[in-house]
C-alpha cells in the first residue's frame, strides 16, 4: 500500500469546488437559463397504452394562439429513433404507440401557458389494441407481441458446474419467489433542455444529463446532422442516479426538433408529474431462487430464474439485465451455478438505468436467502457469510479470479464491530428491535457489458499565473467528481486546489469519453487526467533539471515546488521559465480499460476488471401492533479502494444508504393497466429528514493499482445492500419474511397475522 | 394589478398578474433564480422563501397574496457580503451534492433558527421535512444546522 502523505489533498475532506454558488443560490441549472425570443415546448402523449395511431388534430393546434410549431413523426428531418443500446424507440410515434405517455407530436410556442395549451387540446386518433400490463403475463402464449416471437428483449445465462448434483447432495435447500417495484430516481431537479440553432446550420444543447455523449450521437440521428454539428454542454446538474442516462436524448431530441423546425432557441422543462409517469424507472422483477448449502454451511448452487420489467422499448435493458446477473450469485464462492433471466417487453413505461443497475433486485433475493440458509443451518447470519464470501484468490460466479483490491471481509468485519452488540429484542410492549445484514459487491466501471464504451479523454492545461483549468467528457451531476478530479489534478501537478478549475462538461472539448454510469467518472476521467499531467510534469522537470543542477529522474513535485535532493525551486518559477522558452504545457490524456471477457453462452468470464465491496449492519424496530418499521441505524462498510475525498464518500454511503431505505420501506409506483397513479411527491414517498436513521460511514481502503490514487468506483453500491438488510433485520425482530418489497407496514402487519395464526 | 412588498429588505412595487405564482414573478420577472422549482405543488420545498419569517413555498403563492409582506429569498438571506451561518456550515459538513435543494434547505433553516435558536435534533428534523433532498441523505444537512445554530447563538 502507498503510504499516506499527510500533506496530500487526496484523502483529505476539501470543501466541494461548487458549494458556494450553490448555497448562494447563484449555481444555474437548466431552468434558470432564458434566452430572448426563446419557445418553449410541450410534447402530446399517448394516453393509452397500446393502440394504433391514426391522426391528430394537428391544422386546429397549429391555429391555437401563441403556437409556433407543431411537429409530428413526419417532421423529422433525420432517422426517427433514439439510439440506446439497441435502436427500437422512436422519437415520436409512428404507427402503433406502446405506453401511457409515449411521445407523439411536439408544440412550440411563445409562452409555457401557450405551450402546455396546445398539448391540452391535442386529440390523438388511437385505435386501441390488447395491452400487456403485468410483466409476468408478457410471455403469454397469447399475449399481444410487442418485441421478437416471446416479448423478451434479452435472455442472458450464467452456468457453472452441476446444479442438479449439487442439490442432490445437499443439506439444506431454501427456496423463494421475491418481488421487487419500480423506483423512481426523483432527482430534484426534472429533466430539461435547451436547444439553440447556430451559424453553419450546426445545433447546440444545453441541459441536465449523464451523458453528453448519448445525447450528441441522438440529437445528430433525429437531425439529420453530422456529429461535427452538434455540440452539447451539460449545464449544472440537479441529481440523476441514473435517470439522466438516456432520458436526456428524448428530451434533447424534443427540443432540439422544434429548435430546428423554427430557427429559434427552445426550452423544455418536465414537470414533476410528466418527469414520474413518462421517464424511465428501476426494473421491477419477479425472481424465483434455490440455493443449496452443505452441512458445514459452504454454499453449493444457486438456481435462479427471473424477469426484469424492461417496459414498451429495450432502451438499457440488455446492458442492466446484463449487471444483473453478473451480481445474481452475491459476493460468494458457489460452485454450482445456473441462471436464467429476462428482460421482458410490456406496454409500461420503459425502464432504464437506476443506481446498481439491476443489482439491487437480485441482491434483495441473494441476501435474503443467505439468511434463511444461515437460519436453515443455525449458523449466524454473519457467520455464514464469512465462511462463504469471496477473497482475493477466489473465483467469483462468473469464473474471474480475484485478484487486488479485495475488501470484502474487511467491510464484514469492520461493519459487524462498528455496529457492536446487538440491541435488545424487546424494546416495548409492542415494539421489538432487529438486526440485519447484508454483504454485497459491485463490479465497477462498464465491465465486459460496456466494453466498446470504456474509455475516456481529458485535456488539462497549467495557465501562466500558475492556475490550472481541465476539461473531462464525464460529468458532474452531485456526486462530487468535479471536486475529487480537482485534487487529482492538484495533487499531481503540485498546484492549489483553488487554482484548479475545471470547465463545463462539453461535447465539442473533449473526445468521446463514454457516460457516466456505472459509477465510473471519478476512477475512468481520474486516469485520463493523470495521463495528460504526465507530459506536462515530464516539460516542467525537463526545464527544471538544468535549474536545480540535476537530472530529471532526481526530482519529485510537491505543493508549489520541484525538488532536487539538495535544493528546491518554486513551480511558479519553472512555470515562468516555461513560457520564457515557449514550452507546451497543455496535454490530452486518454484512457482506457482492457482485459474484459465474457462468453454470453455460459456467462463465464472476466466481467470487471475490478469490484467493490460492503457490508451493511441495519438495527430496526418493528411495532407489532401497526406493522410500521423504523430504521434506527445504518452501519454502512464500503471498500473504495481509496477516498480520494473522505467527505464525499461519506456523502455517496449517506445518500445512498436513504435511498435504499425508500427503496426497502416506502417507495412504489402504482401502476394499473399502464398508468402511473401517483406521479406526486405527496403519493410518490421519498425518505425525508424525519425518517432517516443515524447512518455510519465506514470506509474501508485496499487500493486499486488500476485506479487515480488506488481509488475505485463505488457511488452506486450504498443503495444496492440496504433493503435485505432491512428485511434480514425484520425477520431477525419479529420471525416474518417478506420476500416483497417495499416493506410497509401493511405487508408487515399482514405477515405478524399470518405468523400469529400460524402459531395459534 | 400593482402589488407592493418588501424583497430582500428593500420596497419593491410592481404591475403583475395576480395570479401569477410568486415563484415566476421571481424568477421570471426580477431574475432571482435562486428559488428553485422542484414539483410546482407545495411537495418538495425546493422554492422555499420566508414570508414574514415564516418558510413557505413560493410555487403555491400568487402575487397577490405577498401584498404588504416581508418576502425573504436565498438572494437576501446574507448580510453583505458575510454568508448566512447556515450556508457557511452547509459548505464546510458537505451538506450539498446537487444543490438544487440547498437553497430552499438554507431558507427552511433560516427560519428555524430565528424561531428557535437552540433546536434539538428531532426539532432541527421536522423544520426541514417539508423539504426533499434526494442526494445527501440529511446527515450533513442536520449537521449543518446544528453547527450554524451553535455559531450564531456564540455570537449573539
Ligand atoms: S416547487 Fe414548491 S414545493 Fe416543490
Ligand atoms: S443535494 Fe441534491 S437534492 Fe439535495
Amino acid at each position: 500500500m502507498k503510504k499516506k502523505n499527510p500533506t496530500s489533498i487526496i484523502g483529505s475532506r476539501t470543501a466541494r469546488s461548487d458549494a458556494l454558488a450553490k448555497v448562494c443560490g447563484t449555481e444555474k441549472f437548466v431552468a434558470d437559463y432564458m434566452y430572448d425570443g426563446m419557445l418553449h415546448v410541450a410534447v402530446i402523449r399517448s394516453p393509452v397504452p397500446h393502440g394504433e395511431l391514426q391522426g391528430s388534430n394537428r391544422r386546429e393546434l397549429e391555429a391555437m394562439p401563441g403556437v409556433v410549431a407543431v411537429l409530428f413523426a413526419e417532421d423529422i428531418p433525420g432517422k426517427n429513433c433514439i439510439p440506446v443500446v439497441l435502436s427500437d424507440m422512436p422519437c415520436l410515434a409512428t404507427g402503433n404507440v406502446l405506453y401511457v405517455g409515449e411521445p407523439v407530436g411536439l408544440i412550440g410556442a411563445e409562452t409555457p401557458e401557450a405551450a402546455r395549451k396546445a398539448c391540452a387540446a391535442a386529440r390523438l386518433d388511437i385505435r386501441p389494441l390488447p395491452a400487456i400490463t403485468d410483466p409476468e403475463k408478457s410471455r403469454d402464449e397469447n399475449a399481444p407481441k410487442l418485441y421478437g416471437d416471446e416479448n423478451v428483449f434479452t435472455h442472458l445465462v450464467m452456468r457453472s458446474g452441476d446444479v442438479q448434483t449439487a442439490f442432490q447432495k445437499a443439506s439444506v435447500i431454501v427456496e423463494g419467489t421475491y418481488r421487487t417495484p419500480y423506483q423512481e430516481h426523483a432527482y430534484l431537479e426534472p429533466q430539461g433542455m435547451i436547444a439553440t440553432p447556430e451559424g453553419d446550420g450546426a445545433m447546440k444543447v444545453t441541459g441536465s444529463m449523464q451523458c453528453p455523449f448519448y445525447v450528441q450521437d441522438a440529437v445528430a440521428q433525429v437531425l439529420g446532422l453530422p456529429l461535427a454539428k452538434v455540440r452539447i454542454v451539460q449545464s449544472t446538474t440537479g441529481g440523476a442516479f441514473g435517470g439522466k442516462e438516456d432520458v436526456p436524448s428524448f428530451v434533447a431530441t424534443q427540443a432540439a426538433l422544434v429548435a430546428h423546425a423554427t430557427g429559434r432557441s427552445a426550452r423544455l422543462i418536465y414537470s414533476r408529474e410528466e418527469d414520474i409517469t413518462t421517464t424511465s424507472k428501476r426494473h421491477p422483477a419477479v425472481l424465483h431462487y434455490r440455493t443449496a448449502a452443505d452441512k458445514k454451511g459452504n454454499l453449493l448452487a444457486v438456481e435462479a430464474d427471473y424477469i426484469l420489467d424492461g417496459g414498451a422499448y429495450t432502451t438499457l435493458s440488455p446492458v442492466v439485465l446484463w449487471r444483473s446477473i453478473v451480481h445474481s450469485v452475491g459476493p460468494y464462492r458457489c460452485p454450482n451455478i445456473k441462471v436464467d433471466a429476462r428482460a421482458v417487453a410490456t406496454n409500461r413505461v420503459p425502464c432504464g438505468a437506476f443506481r446498481g443497475f439491476g443489482s439491487p433486485q437480485v441482491l434483495f433475493a441473494v441476501e435474503s436467502q443467505m439468511d434463511r440458509l444461515a437460519d436453515e443451518l443455525g449458523i449466524e447470519p454473519a457467520e455464514f457469510r464469512r465462511r462463504n464470501l469471496l477473497k482475493s484468490g477466489d473465483k467469483t460466479s462468473t469464473g474471474q479470479v480475484l485478484k487486488d483490491s479485495v475488501g470484502s471481509h474487511q467491510t464484514l468485519e469492520n461493519a459487524l464491530s462498528a455496529a457492536g452488540k446487538a440491541p435488545e429484542k424487546k424494546v416495548s410492549s409492542s415494539k421489538r428491535a432487529g438486526r440485519g445484514i447484508s454483504t454485497i459487491f459491485y463490479g465497477v466501471g462498464l465491465g465486459a457489458g460496456g466494453e466498446h464504451l470504456a474509455r475516456t479523454g481529458a485535456t488539462v492545461q497549467i495557465l501562466r499565473d500558475g492556475s490550472a483549468v481541465f476539461s473531462v467528457g464525464t460529468t458532474e451531476m452531485g456526486q462530487g467528481m468535479r471536486t475529487a478530479l480537482g485534487q487529482i489534478v492538484a495533487e499531481a501537478l503540485g498546484i492549489p486546489f483553488e487554482r484548479v478549475q475545471m470547465t463545463a462538461t462539453d461535447t465539442s472539448r473533449v473526445p468521446d469519453s463514454g457516460p457516466t454510469v456505472a459509477s465510473r467518472a471519478t476512477t475512468m476521467s481520474g486516469n485520463a487526467l493523470l495521463s495528460a499531467c504526465k507530459p506536462i510534469r515530464e516539460t516542467l522537470f525537463a526545464v527544471a533539471a538544468p535549474l536545480l543542477n540535476t537530472t530529471t529522474d532526481k526530482l519529485k513535485l510537491t505543493q508549489g515546488q520541484i525538488e532536487s535532493p539538495s535544493k528546491t525551486i518554486p513551480l511558479q518559477d519553472v512555470i515562468d521559465e516555461c513560457f520564457q522558452r515557449r514550452e507546451n504545457l497543455a496535454a490530452e490524456g486518454w484512457y482506457r480499460v482492457e482485459g474484459t471477457t465474457f462468453d454470453k453462452s455460459t456467462g463465464q468470464g472476466d466481467a470487471y476488471v475490478t469490484y467493490a465491496w460492503s457490508t451493511n449492519v441495519v438495527d430496526i424496530e418493528v411495532d407489532t401492533e401497526t406493522g410500521v418499521v423504523e430504521v434506527k441505524r445504518i452501519f454502512a462498510a464500503h471498500d473504495v479502494g481509496r477516498a480520494v475525498n473522505v467527505s464525499g464518500v461519506e456523502g455517496q454511503i449517506e445518500g445512498g444508504s436513504v435511498q435504499g431505505m425508500g427503496y426497502a420501506l416506502m417507495e412504489d409506483i402504482l401502476s394499473e393497466d399502464g398508468v402511473i397513479r401517483n406521479p406526486q411527491f405527496s403519493t410518490y414517498i421519498i425518505p425525508t429528514a424525519v425518517d432517516t436513521p443515524e447512518i455510519k460511514p465506514v470506509i474501508v481502503e485496499v487500493p486499486f493499482e488500476g485506479g487515480p490514487f488506488g481509488a475505485k468506483g463505488f457511488g452506486e453500491q450504498p443503495l444496492m445492500g440496504i433493503a435485505p438488510a432491512i428485511a434480514n433485520a425484520i425477520s431477525d425482530a419479529v420471525g416474518v419474511r417478506i420476500n416483497e418489497l417495499p416493506l410497509t407496514p401493511e405487508r408487515v402487519f399482514a405477515a405478524l397475522n399470518q405468523k400469529n395464526k400460524n402459531e395459534d | 394589478m400593482k402589488i407592493s412588498f418588501t424583497l430582500n429588505g428593500k420596497p419593491i412595487s410592481r404591475d403583475v398578474a395576480p395570479d401569477k405564482r410568486l415563484i415566476d414573478f421571481l424568477r421570471e420577472d426580477l431574475g432571482l433564480i435562486g428559488t428553485k422549482e422542484g414539483c410546482g405543488k407545495g411537495e418538495c420545498g425546493s422554492c422555499t422563501v420566508l414570508m414574514d419569517g415564516e418558510a413557505v413555498c413560493s410555487c403555491l403563492l400568487l402575487c397577490a397574496q405577498v401584498q404588504g409582506r416581508h418576502i425573504t429569498t436565498i438572494e437576501g438571506v446574507q448580510s453583505g457580503n458575510e454568508l448566512h451561518p447556515v450556508q457557511q456550515a452547509f459548505i464546510e459538513t458537505g451538506a450539498v451534492q446537487c444543490g438544487f435543494c440547498t437553497p430552499g434547505f438554507v431558507m427552511s433553516s433560516a427560519a428555524l433558527l430565528e424561531k428557535n435558536p437552540e433546536p434539538n435534533e428531532d426539532e432541527i428534523r421536522r423544520a426541514v421535512a417539508g423539504n426533499l433532498c434526494r442526494c445527501t441523505g440529511y446527515s450533513k444537512i442536520v449537521k449543518g444546522i446544528r453547527i450554524a445554530g451553535k455559531r450564531m447563538r456564540e455570537k449573539s
